[in-house]
């Protein structure tokens, strides 16, 4: 039984008042600041705890969206013990510091009474987390120019737009992105996992994410939805989809100011959001997987549809995306569509499989100037960019895709015929159709 | 932006268009070439502006190749046949020459503004309509009996039933000039119109050499020699149809990777053109 104060008054202060605050977990800190005001607890004792936490109404302690962030904010604020709902204890351990998972208001106060010990919770093992279901490659029939770009795009880090009519792929083999990158370091899966925390879309049981997080904004989302924003600024779709995979299905569809507001993303890696209340930078470090039709009914690249579409309509439509943004996708893949025969062929390559072969190339790539352009590559380069239109950016996209298909290839330096396959993945569409 | 005027009665106005009933009293010049360009052996290459991606590259390539072995490329600077004609005249390093349909300081449309300024480097943009004339759907048949009456031969490639491209074929055989059309699809409606040429006794272009006959011209250009290895046995696929890179590298059990890089040096050397993702061999041999 913990009395209420008898008190006519009582003022809570939450300092300092400039910072904007908001969610339920100040329920906890709060009671218990009460019953220390009032002389229940020892407030020494709880001046050595950070607390966070929601208080429902039968006094148990429920888990709040961030405590990884929270228990962060209390280690470098010097404090060393951690109070909590248990369910979020595993998560708030991974920021190194001793988390005391309780589960009701009056477990908190026999535990700072000195009444009743509890364990500090311990740090998920990677051993005991659950794999999250990520599909396989091996589902993907055909289609080997697309798969290849695929591999490319997760060996080199590159952004990858895929085009073609409807049905033949191209959403299928964007999902299978992260099911080929690299496992996140712990570095990178405590910030990815941090980020979501914010967000409150930690999945539930998975109080870290390893694997890189993949996400797939619908093109009706808001430029708020994508890149963050709010009165109270929260991460958005890039940054949920931080260390790992955005898709944007349909990109001409998403609005112009939407797509937009990905460049700054795109460029550094990070979202700034500012509002009155100050600004919130969030890490937005993706690679971006679009798609997109070859026209607006969608027909053209479809031998058995007939496309009515007139040039201008098709320009129309690819002119939705911007020059700007365009230059930002290293791999421009157009995908007819197969033929019969091809949706007959045996299953590729699993995911396993092509994964080994990035994570080895990522390797090689991190040894900067050993991938060095030959004389020859070189010279295909400058002969190509006299004959192909590509813009001083293109030329350099182009470079960058030769040594990440040089590094794939095991080869000491990039060769011409890297080089060519390069040029391969230059941007075809967007350009006006002549 | 350098424009002159020519009258029909100054010395440098091209003879063969005023031979045509009814010559433009007044011809608008722009560009930095003298107005005896328009004097040289010329050849008219037109078409449809939602042409396929077969009537692209070939128009690409006749552009290219006649406009290497000396003619003057002449086209009306639209979409599809006509400035992809355009832009293989420029490829070759041959003069091109645009006929617009609206005042001679308009790049119409606005997209083929770096175009308009590539055909002016070397050749001439010519109009009847003064500077600040808008474009409007009735100036362009008249535009076309420009593109015909300043060519000894009019190449239609792909044309649509009652098509502009039409109108300037029936144009040449008005003012007694050689029409001649590259076959097209008998079951695709984007050709029905130059087909029906055919049929009624047009030339068949089958080859840059068959309009070249027509001007008494031996073929100039030696084509390089055929490439070996994978790319020899890819581009002999091509020849005999389009194909994707998936396709070729199943039919050449090759990697994909390994069928793109060779496929770009096909393209860089002209043999072959890509469009959405479909490869197809632009000469021949």
């Amino acid at each position: 039984m913990l009395p209420w104060p008898e008190r006519h008054r009582i003022t809570v202060n939450l300092a300092p008042a400039a910072l904007r605050k908001e969610g339920s977990g100040f329920d906890l800190p709060i009671a218990l600041a009460l019953l220390a005001g009032s002389h229940q607890l020892p407030p020494a004792r709880l001046l050595q705890h950070a607390c966070v936490g929601e208080l429902s109404l039968d006094g148990r302690v429920r888990p709040v969206a961030g405590t990884i962030a929270v228990a962060e904010g209390a280690r470098r604020a010097g404090l060393t013990l951690l109070l909590c709902a248990a369910e979020s204890a595993p998560e708030a351990a991974l920021a190194g510091i001793d988390v005391v998972p309780v589960r009701h208001l009056a477990e908190a106060v026999a535990y700072l009474r000195g009444e009743e010990d509890i364990a500090f919770a311990s740090p998920p093992g990677s051993d005991e987390l659950e794999e999250p279901f990520l599909p396989d490659l091996a589902e993907v029939r055909g289609q080997e120019r697309g798969r290849r770009a695929l591999e490319l795009a997760a060996a080199g880090e590159h952004n990858m737009l895929l085009a073609g009519p409807p049905g033949t792929g191209k959403t299928m083999l964007g999902r299978r992105l992260p099911g080929i990158l690299p496992p996140l370091t712990r570095e990178e899966a405590l910030e990815v996992t941090r980020i979501h925390s914010v967000a409150g879309t930690l999945p539930m049981g998975r109080p870290i994410i390893l694997t890189p997080p993949f996400r797939a904004p619908h093109h009706g989302a808001s430029a708020a939805a994508i890149v963050g924003g709010g009165a109270v600024p929260r991460p958005g779709e890039a940054s949920l989809a931080h260390r790992g995979v955005l898709l944007l299905d349909e990109l001409p569809e998403f609005p112009r100011p939407v797509l937009e507001s990905l460049r700054q993303p795109l460029e550094d890696g990070v979202v700034s959001v500012a509002r009155v209340g100050g600004h919130a930078l969030f890490p937005a470090r993706f690679r971006l997987v679009a798609t997109m039709n070859l026209c607006p009914c969608g027909g053209r690249g479809d031998p058995a549809a007939d496309c009515g579409c007139s040039p201008q309509r098709i320009s129309a439509y690819r002119e939705k995306v911007s020059r700007a943004l365009l230059d930002r996708f290293d791999l421009v893949v157009a995908m007819p569509r197969p033929r019969a025969e091809e949706l007959a062929a045996p299953p590729g390559e699993a995911s396993a499989t092509v994964r080994a072969r990035v994570v080895a190339a990522r390797e090689r790539l991190r040894d900067g100037d050993v991938l060095q352009r030959t004389e020859a590559a070189s010279e295909l380069l400058d002969r190509a960019v006299d004959r192909v239109p590509l813009s001083g950016r293109g030329r350099a996209r182009v470079a960058r895709v030769a040594r990440t298909i040089a590094a794939l290839a095991g080869a000491d330096a990039v060769l011409p015929e890297h080089l060519a396959e390069a040029l391969s993945y230059r941007s075809p569409v967007g350009v006006p159709v002549a | 932006m350098n424009i002159r005027r020519l009258r029909r009665a100054a010395v440098p106005y091209p003879p063969l268009l005023r031979a045509i009933p009814d010559p433009p009293a007044v011809l608008w010049l722009r560009g930095e070439a003298p107005p005896e360009l328009l004097e040289r052996a010329s050849v008219a290459i037109v078409g449809a502006r939602a042409c396929s991606s077969y009537g692209r590259s070939v128009a690409r390539t006749l552009g290219r190749e006649l406009a290497a072995a000396g003619l003057v490329v002449v086209s009306g600077m639209a979409r599809g046949v006509d400035s992809e004609a355009h832009r293989g005249a420029l490829e070759a390093g041959g003069i091109t020459v645009a006929v617009l349909g609206c005042g001679i300081d308009r790049d119409y449309p606005a997209a083929h503004r770096d175009l308009a300024s590539r055909i002016v480097e070397r050749g001439l943009i010519v109009s009847e309509y003064e500077a600040g004339v808008e474009p409007a759907p009735w100036r362009f048949p008249a535009r076309n009996r420009i593109i015909a009456g300043l060519c000894t031969a009019t190449v239609v490639v792909e044309a649509r039933e009652r098509s502009g491209a039409l109108i300037t074929a029936d144009f040449a055989l008005e003012d007694g000039r050689e029409v001649m059309v590259v076959p097209g699809e008998i079951t695709s409606s984007v050709s029905a119109g130059s087909n029906a040429l055919l049929r009624l006794g047009a030339t068949p272009v089958t080859a840059a050499a068959d309009v070249l006959e027509a001007y008494g011209i031996e073929r100039v250009v030696d084509l390089p020699e055929p490439p070996g290895g994978l790319a020899g046995r890819l581009f002999e696929r091509l020849a005999e149809s389009p194909a994707s890179i998936d396709e070729l590298a199943r039919s050449s059990g090759t990697a994909p990777g390994d069928v793109a890089a060779a496929l770009i040096e096909l393209e860089l050397t002209g043999r072959i053109s890509e469009g959405d993702g479909v490869y197809r061999a632009t000469i021949s041999r």
